[in-house]
């Protein structure tokens, strides 16, 4: 069984949800201390959502320096997988592990809803998706928009690395003004991915997105069974 | 006591929403002359001691690797303060 550590940061709040996730998914969840340089061995690291330390100065800068993160950085480069769920994401930005940055809301607003989204790319913890497939994931955020300068959007573009992207109705707009409609992106590697919505919130049936998604509302099982699958393999 | 000012602006090409919502606001006041705002941060760093040019080398380095994320921000300013001057106000009393 696949042993996936999920830290747990001070003002982390989706910790727990993720743990049950990848117990849903068939792994092992392990708690990582925020405060330990230790990852435990574990075969896959979460880092959360929430409003690590308060979001001060800005979102997940402080956590980036963490002491878990330590050894982190140097797995991911080493081929560990590491999944970012929204606050999650903005720390992996913030420790240049993922290119980029997460600012606020284009239309100022917190944004929770039940997101269409297109999976693009296989990684580590998308391989279980067809390519171009559909799914409904909760999104909430406050600080979702994606930005990197243009040459970095076109190398994601170009190399296959934007991993999820917001299903726009025609003429619409997506739900936080992140550049090209980017919802989550992956290192070259494949290993490191980072996403705003929150898979680890549709894994269930009856506690994830509307049966009025057109969904069953487990959407997001399949990222947790994608990393276990290939710990498996 | 020496004290650095830091301040760091989201770079121009980035939308800065608090700004839009501040510009948003003070016509609303009166403040009819304003056409735009853009929201930053200023840090004030203290040290024991005078603020020498390796102390502002310094504070530049953590303005770069801490205080700012040169994605969506630009440092513009790392500068000593005198620590009456960061208190008083601009009419010349003291908060």
């Amino acid at each position: 069984m696949g042993r996936v550590g999920v830290v747990t940061f001070p003002g982390s709040l989706d910790d727990g949800d993720a743990a049950r996730a990848v117990r849903l998914a068939g792994g092992e969840p392990v708690r990582l201390w925020h405060g330990d340089a230790d990852l435990r061995g574990v075969d896959a690291v979460v880092l959360p959502g929430g409003f690590s330390y308060g979001d001060y100065l800005r979102c997940g800068a402080i956590a980036r320096f963490a002491p878990v993160m330590e050894p982190l950085v140097d797995a991911a480069r080493g081929g560990l997988p590491v999944l970012g769920i929204c606050n999650g994401f903005q720390v992996l930005c913030e420790a240049h592990l993922l290119p980029g940055a997460l600012v606020r809301n284009d239309h100022r607003t917190f944004r929770c809803t039940d997101q269409r989204l297109r999976v693009e790319a296989s990684t580590a913890w998308t391989r279980e998706y067809a390519a171009g497939e559909e799914v409904v994931i909760p999104l909430k955020n406050g600080e979702g928009g994606y930005l990197a300068d243009e040459a970095t959007l076109d190398r994601l573009e170009g190399e296959g690395l934007v991993a999820l992207r917001y299903v726009v109705p025609e003429g619409g707009r997506n739900p936080n003004g992140s550049a090209r409609d980017i919802a989550g992106i992956t290192n070259v590697a494949g290993n490191v991915v980072g996403l705003m919505p929150h898979p680890e919130h549709a894994v269930e049936a009856g506690f994830g997105p509307d049966p009025r998604s057109g969904t069953a509302g487990t959407d997001g099982l399949r990222i947790f069974s994608s990393v276990l699958r290939q710990l498996v393999a | 006591m020496g004290r650095v000012v830091v301040e760091v602006m989201p770079k121009p090409e980035i939308l800065d929403p608090q700004g839009k919502a501040v510009a948003g606001a003070l016509p609303r006041l009166g403040f009819g002359r304003f056409t735009g705002v853009r929201q930053g941060k200023r840090f004030e760093l203290e040290i024991d001691g005078e603020v020498t040019a390796e102390v502002l080398e310094e504070a530049a380095r953590a303005a770069e690797v801490l205080l700012s994320n040169p994605v969506i921000e630009d440092v513009v300013r790392v500068a000593p303060v005198e620590a009456d001057a960061a208190t008083t106000t601009l009419a010349g009393g003291t908060v």
